[in-house]
């Protein structure tokens, strides 16, 4: 369960990187989550409503964006998906491959909703 | 709505601190693995063997991460050698902080090789830079041959296995072939050891892979 120490680590990110005063106009807070990157969606969302109770940032919510596990095999020159995390290429066998996606774990947006002005 | 376009990796913290541990050891010429396994594979029991295969041969280190308790501390020191204990208090793995704050109390001066025993957890370690050379995943005979599939991100990241207990192979259902196979169709780079902590089988073998690793 280190979910709520990831967290932690998103909520110091978002709090570097928009103002204090703006905290609670933000909504949604997007992250790429890789399928092998070893978190559990569900418990990342419930440790992020855990640590934002009663915050400025109570009405953020998470918002995954799941990156699929994706290899390439350099002979080849296909790229295939493996739900495991194999990273032998199904046509030839081979293990010359590189992995291209699915161990993501970064904030990429934070959504704040415009603060209107006051009517003068 | 206004949008904050940013690329941030959420661990950047915990990465930049153990770039900072990396720097710290390769100043000082220290190797350092982070030994990682489920809790009971025999972790502790490799790297007993390892420090009786070293003794008086190089000046090693252990830093030692438990949930509870400093008793695998406790059976470290017996081989006279520097250990600082990590209680995480709940904490299911290490961080490259703790390494960091841990290191206050480890000379490192002539120290060729720092052993880091992680929590034992196939999973949250796997996320965690702490700064080390390499991750070494220990998984026994009794867990099955299907650990591999089952949390693959660990022995993705790892660049060794040690399969420990084979000793006991003829009285579990465990196929050291299966096994190997599933380990290495996730990480086929992954240098892999058959080992008994019990009969000290492929105990040389590994502590020779390793002090090849080690400078000067």
């Amino acid at each position: 369960m280190h979910e709520l120490s990831i967290a932690q680590s998103i909520l110091d990110i978002v709090r570097q990187s928009v103002p204090e005063k703006e905290l609670p106009a933000v909504r949604f807070v997007t992250l790429q989550v890789g399928d092998l990157a070893g978190v559990v969606p569900d418990s990342l969302e419930f440790s992020f409503t855990v640590l934002t109770t009663n915050t400025p940032l109570r009405d953020a919510k998470l918002h995954i964006d799941h990156i699929p596990f994706v290899v390439m095999c350099n002979p080849c020159g296909k790229s295939f998906t493996n739900e495991i995390g194999f990273v032998l290429c199904p046509t030839c066998g081979g293990a010359d491959t590189k992995i291209l996606s699915g161990m993501e774990l970064q904030v990429v947006e934070i959504e704040l909703e415009e603060i209107k002005a006051e009517a003068s | 709505m206004s949008i904050v376009t940013i690329q941030r990796k959420v661990l950047e913290k915990n990465d930049e601190i153990a770039r900072r541990n990396r720097e710290r050891f390769s100043q000082k010429g220290t190797f350092v693995i982070n030994l990682v396994s489920s809790p009971g594979s025999g972790k502790t029991s490799v790297l007993e063997r390892t420090l009786e295969y070293f003794e008086g041969k190089v000046r090693l280190a252990v830093i030692e991460g438990d949930v509870q308790t400093d008793l695998d501390a406790q059976r470290i020191a017996r081989y006279h050698v520097p250990v600082v204990q990590i209680v995480t208090n709940g904490g299911c793995h290490l961080e490259a902080k703790l390494v960091e704050d841990a290191l206050t109390n480890v000379d490192l001066r002539g120290v060729r090789l720092l052993v880091i025993e992680n929590v034992g957890n196939l999973v949250c370690p796997s996320n965690y830079d702490l700064g080390e050379a390499m991750k070494v995943v220990v998984a026994s005979t009794t867990e099955g041959d299907d650990k591999p599939l089952k949390y693959p991100g660990m022995f993705l990241h790892s660049s060794a296995l040690i399969i420990n207990k084979t000793d006991l192979l003829p009285y579990v259902s465990c196929s050291l072939e299966v096994l190997k196979g599933n380990a290495l169709k996730i990480n086929p780079a992954l240098k892999v050891f058959e080992m008994s902590c019990t009969t000290k089988v492929g105990v040389p073998e590994w502590c020779r892979w390793l002090e090849e690793h080690l400078s000067g």
